[in-house]
């Protein structure tokens, strides 16, 4: 091989773009999935997103269960969401079976689902700060985070998949003696809040790292359909609180919070996506406090015996929708009961995640190679929360349907039904 | 930004509970054996709070074997003995939800605070409960 040719290739490499795969399983992600991003030098100008390798059939799985058992299936929908699953899941039971849920019931499961919004949110936080290399704060933020895993151990009796909700109500109260536990804990985050806002937004290496990465602008959020705190971090005031009041937030005044709440205009990047979790913070420990100052007296259950809920929810048929202002998003859970089954007729989960899917593809683009575990890690993705659908033909090779081909397999089943 | 915080924690204790021993054990089992005989210490376990979902107990002669817990058990943790008509637990499945101590009419079941389960053996003493 003479120089000619080398230095021909040299100049054939340069002038292409290369792609490179990252995922199912690779360091920089946390779940798995598949991205395939198309280089110009150290420039992403190209990515392909392949979701589906964490589909468990759980939709499958709760069908032939009845509906107590699934709801503490749809609990294990995800580890971190392990009460907004539940939440959702519970008001869609209770909208197709007409039952009422004691004032009581509704503050406690706010409650608990903001709790869970403390410790999500101080979890991405933490997250983010290792995948930018920042260890430090990623310890500091989890010490953090600690004191609410411990609060709802205490409240609730575990850790993680607290078993809280069940239709009509809720398991477990907060009695008043441990009522001081809470504004113990709320007083250790109101003393920190400030500290992390300091550690995460007036740090130079993290604005650095993350100022103008991962943007995505306020059009493409509503285009794209982004929910959760991707879409507020591009100025969409969008969050299921505000928008259609349920449980105790109808009570009190929540406002989405953007990046304007920090006095800052929003660019939709990795750096607003900071502001408005730890901003959420805040507002959620303002609404604990709120609902444990205006925690009605009353009863917990509406149908307090098991076998009344049960025989209940057998008899009952109709539609439901339950919706959650999650923390990565709005989660939805459709469930159809039918009159003499136990099991439900028809369950669908909507996650968060899959709204901010496509939110990834704008993310990514003009940015650099080194820029992918942050800005993956930016919209909070769960992909096991998402997985719904795994296609594979009869002899396990895996298959890609677009949308005309389903619309089209959808008009041959009705044609083959109708005969 | 943090160099306070970091400063500040030279001079203050970890936040993370301390291992059992300070040194890893040749033998655990002789550790423990030797704690118990009151000739060594360990640090002690970090307390769970009273209520925490633990382990099941059951009460044998209270249950009346109506088998409302294994309609609810979304684990399928629970086995109706019918010679009998009572029940058996393998705890190596349970997700500690208690909904079968929500259920039981006649309060044969309990919470305990037991958290400790490891075991290399599903169908050990520890983890069979009946």
């Amino acid at each position: 091989m003479n120089n000619d040719s080398i230095n021909l290739k040299v100049g054939q490499c340069a002038a292409t773009t290369y792609s490179v795969p990252v995922g199912p399983v690779h360091p920089a992600l946390k779940e798995p999935i598949r991205f395939t991003f198309n280089l110009d030098g150290e420039r992403i100008v190209g990515v392909d997103i392949k979701p589906g390798f964490a589909h468990r059939g759980i939709e499958y799985m709760g069908m032939r269960r009845n509906l107590i058992q699934a709801l503490y299936l749809s609990e294990r929908i995800c580890g971190i969401c392990s009460i907004s699953h539940p939440l959702a899941f519970t008001q869609a039971v209770e909208n197709a079976a007409g039952i009422e849920v004691p004032p009581r019931a509704q503050y406690i499961r706010t409650i608990i689902g903001e709790l869970e919004r403390v410790h999500s949110h101080l979890l991405w936080a933490g997250v983010g700060a290792h995948e930018l290399g920042f260890d430090t704060l990623l310890h500091l933020t989890w010490n953090v985070r600690e004191k609410s895993m411990d609060l709802l151990e205490e409240l609730t009796g575990n850790r993680v998949d607290y078993a809280i909700p069940i239709f009509s109500g809720v398991r477990r109260d907060v009695p008043a003696e441990k009522a001081h536990l809470a504004y113990e804990a709320l007083d250790y985050y109101k003393g920190l809040l400030q500290q992390m806002i300091d550690a995460f937004l007036h740090d130079k290496s993290v604005e650095m790292r993350t100022r103008n990465v991962g943007a995505l602008s306020y059009d493409l959020a509503v285009d794209l359909c982004a929910v959760g705190p991707t879409a507020r971090a591009s100025g969409v005031k969008k969050d299921v609180r505000q928008d259609m009041p349920y449980l105790a937030y109808a009570d009190m005044e929540v406002k989405a919070i953007t990046p304007e709440d920090f006095g800052t205009e929003p660019h939709g990047d990795v750096y607003d996506n900071i502001i408005v979790r730890l901003l959420e913070v805040k507002q959620s420990i303002e609404i604990i406090e709120f609902c444990l100052e205006n925690l009605p007296s009353g009863e917990l259950m509406s149908i307090p015996k098991v076998p009344a809920l049960l025989a209940t929810l057998k008899k009952a048929s109709g539609e439901g929708l339950g919706r959650h202002e999650a923390p990565r998003g709005e989660v939805i859970h459709y469930v159809r009961l039918e009159e003499g089954i136990e099991e439900p007729a028809v369950w669908k989960v909507k996650a968060p995640t899959y709204s901010n899917l496509m939110a990834w593809v704008p993310k990514f683009l003009g940015d650099e190679i080194a820029d992918v575990p942050i800005i993956a890690a930016s919209i909070d993705p769960c992909m096991c929360c998402m997985d719904r659908v795994h296609m594979v033909d009869t002899v396990g090779n895996e298959t890609t349907r677009m949308k005309e081909e389903l619309v089209r397999l959808s008009r041959e089943k009705t044609r083959r039904i109708c005969g | 930004m943090i160099f306070g915080t970091l400063i500040k924690q030279l001079f203050s204790k970890p936040a993370t509970n301390p291992f059992p021993a300070r040194y890893m054990p040749k033998s655990v089992t002789a550790l423990l054996a030797k704690v118990a005989a009151g000739k060594a210490t360990i640090h002690p376990p970090v307390p769970a709070p009273a209520d925490l979902r633990g382990k099941i107990a059951y009460d044998r002669e209270k249950c009346i074997g109506c088998q409302l817990c294994i309609r609810v058990c979304p684990a399928k943790v629970i086995e109706f003995l019918p010679e009998n008509k009572k029940i058996r637990m393998y705890v190596a499945r349970c997700t500690f939800c208690a909904q079968c101590v929500d259920a039981c009419p006649v309060d044969a079941l309990a919470t305990t605070p037991n958290f400790l389960l490891a075991d290399t053996d599903r169908f050990s003493k520890n983890l069979i409960v009946d």
